[in-house]
């Protein structure tokens, strides 16, 4: 992460001695009054522009990005709600005891635990294989790589009220192309919206389609990177395509797999707009008429936003915060694990 | 056999592989056009129809002059978001970027280690203060209260350096200062001309982001006359009776941008993951 920097070691020092700087050495006759007032201008340009450069981004990153983040804690302990803006104070642990006894929050966690599996595991594995793929000397290779990039464009929105319909139970084309392989078949079309099972892999199905391609590409990317003589040794081992794959190719790539398991993690886990528009009713947030796929994200949207309760829509994000540094954590060890981890 | 794969040639499997992936991607969207351009009566029997009707415009039409759903309104105010923070993103983070790069001020190793480290921050889940920021302020329900939280990115910042770090050369700066060049100067005339490339990299993956964001906005603009496309959307299809080929023909609309957009700056998009990988 170095870089080479433009001026000499002068860090917020006068550039002495070069032309556009510094105070004239003594005993030199003085320079004209009107350069030297440039001069001085240009040492302030230099010593305090980068920063007048950087603010904008801190101000405004501080402002709506980290602020509400320490504001959502002191949130999490108050009274707020959006229907009584007369009932304030402290809350003291009240949001949180409420939220450890909170049914809709465990059948929330376990929901979004369970489609993150269904998404991530599927979603990366296919990534990989798409990627070792796309790694061939193929023809017209940009059509490809842009192809598989459709979903990434796709609105999410768009996307999802499309499967909502593919899977729909009488009129689905899934159930149709499923009734052909003999799969529930005419008079019992499977219900995708009956149960968790069946609901979870119907979004897991959106979030892998959604993400395949973009995390090909974050393989193919690092895969390019490999020096071409680790798999002239291997070729002499005879080694084949498959185990070049599985022995060379996914260990040296380990520092992406890790940062798109991160990445996958932070996304998966704050799933929203999936649940949300799968229900018949999109407004309902209810995520299936008995919460069969409810997930948090979408749970904290409800009870702060229909049930109008800030304060516990706060602490719920809390606790979902927790919940990704946890699972974030869980995953990155268990990848060192694997790639045998010894660094 | 045995040689690197990028010096394989991809057989007929690989191909064939290829397509079905490349088909898969792309059915979606093609049954998207599908839904709609047919009735409901072709929508409601079995087989279902595999192919477009013609009826695209009777559909277009019926959500255009919906009560209540705004919906040509909200394609220009999703054009207007996405465009003001593109061009934001843009400006802030490859002037913040240039700073990063090239210039030499104390701290800097330090704050751009904060940016490094905000790159993971999860935004969303300070979406319930945030809400409460934007009342505050009295921007909730409005476009301000979307625009804002996107006008900066860490991400955008970090690209930027990357990129100012490897186009840039130093002696370039060197010289630019010799001649008396104020550092704005130089931004505007030496940097931004060598750092076009990453510019339509970064604009593109920031405006397809914006269009396609879903969640705030819907907070924010909630049953404000003011929604954005993607809220116009889900108001399509919501209500106890949605009709879907009207939801999809509103959906067919607003995803036809990003689908041109993906046709212009595919090769751009492409290259924008695959650096911002390598580099992760």
């Amino acid at each position: 992460m170095s870089t080479t920097r433009t001026q000499p070691a002068q860090a917020g020092g006068p550039a002495a001695g070069r032309p556009g700087g510094g105070p004239p050495a003594p005993g030199r006759a003085p320079v004209p009054r009107r350069s030297n007032l440039r001069n001085r201008l240009l040492r302030f340009d230099m010593r305090y522009m980068p920063y007048v450069m950087i603010a904008p981004f801190f101000l405004l990153f501080a402002a709506f990005g980290v602020f509400p983040l320490i504001f959502n804690a002191v949130v999490a302990f108050r009274h707020w709600r959006l229907d009584d803006p007369d009932l304030t104070g402290w809350a003291g642990m009240e949001n949180f005891s409420r939220l450890i006894a909170d049914e809709d929050f465990w059948n929330a966690l376990y929901n979004t635990l369970g489609i993150f599996v269904l998404s991530t595991v599927p979603q990366l594995l296919i990534a990989l294989v798409v990627a070792a793929l796309l790694n061939r000397h193929l023809r017209g290779k940009t059509w490809w790589r842009v192809g598989i990039l459709l979903p990434y464009v796709t609105p999410l929105t768009a996307s999802t009220m499309v499967f909502s319909t593919i899977v729909s139970r009488d009129y689905g084309v899934a159930n149709w192309v499923l009734g052909l392989l003999g799969i529930g078949g005419g008079d019992n079309p499977i219900d995708w919206r009956a149960d968790k099972l069946h609901s979870w892999i119907a979004i897991a199905t959106m979030v892998n389609w959604k993400w395949i391609g973009y995390n090909a590409l974050l393989y193919l990317a690092a895969m390019q990177s490999i020096p071409r003589d680790v798999y002239e040794a291997s070729a002499i081992d005879g080694a084949g395509p498959n185990r070049q794959l599985w022995q060379i190719t996914v260990p040296m790539i380990r520092p992406v797999l890790l940062f798109t398991i991160v990445v996958s993690t932070i996304g998966g886990l704050q799933l929203f707009t999936e649940p949300m528009l799968f229900d018949l009713n999109s407004q309902s947030a209810t995520g299936g008429p008995a919460g069969e796929w409810q997930t948090i994200a979408q749970l904290i949207y409800k009870v702060g936003w229909k049930d109008l309760n800030l304060g516990y829509a706060a602490a719920m994000a809390m606790a979902l915060f927790v919940i990704v540094v946890v699972v974030t954590g869980i995953n990155t060890l268990l990848t060192n694990r694997i790639g045998g981890g010894r660094r | 056999m045995g040689r690197a794969p990028q010096d394989t040639r991809g057989s007929v499997w690989t191909y064939l592989l290829l397509s079905l992936i490349v088909l898969f991607s792309a059915f979606p969207l093609y049954w998207m056009f599908v839904i709609a351009t047919s009735t409901d009566e072709a929508l409601a029997k079995l087989p279902p129809a595999v192919v477009p009707g013609n009826q695209f415009f009777i559909n277009l039409n019926e959500v255009f002059t919906m009560q209540d759903v705004y919906f040509a309104a909200s394609l220009i105010n999703s054009a207007i978001v996405s465009s003001v923070v593109t061009f934001s993103v843009l400006f802030f983070c490859s002037l913040a970027g240039f700073a990063f790069a090239k210039l030499r001020f104390p701290g800097s190793n330090a704050l751009m280690m904060v940016v490094v480290l905000t790159l993971t921050v999860p935004q969303q889940l300070g979406i319930v203060a945030l809400y409460i920021v934007m009342g505050k302020l009295g921007w909730n329900g409005t476009l301000l209260a979307v625009i804002a939280p996107g006008l900066v990115t860490a991400f955008g910042v970090f690209y930027m350096r990357q990129f100012v770090v490897g186009a840039v050369p130093d002696e370039l700066i060197e010289s630019g200062r010799m001649d008396g060049a104020t550092t704005m100067r130089m931004y505007w005339s030496l940097v931004l001309p060598a750092i076009r490339p990453a510019l339509a990299v970064l604009g593109l993956l920031t405006f397809v982001m914006t269009w396609n964001d879903f969640q705030w906005p819907l907070i924010t603009l909630n049953g404000s006359d003011y929604p954005t496309s993607m809220v116009a959307i889900s108001d399509l299809a919501s209500g106890n009776y949605v009709i879907y080929r009207r939801v999809l023909a509103g959906a067919f609309v607003a995803t036809v941008p990003l689908l041109v957009l993906l046709g212009i700056g595919g090769r751009q998009i492409v290259r924008g993951i695959m650096e911002g990988a390598v580099k992760a």
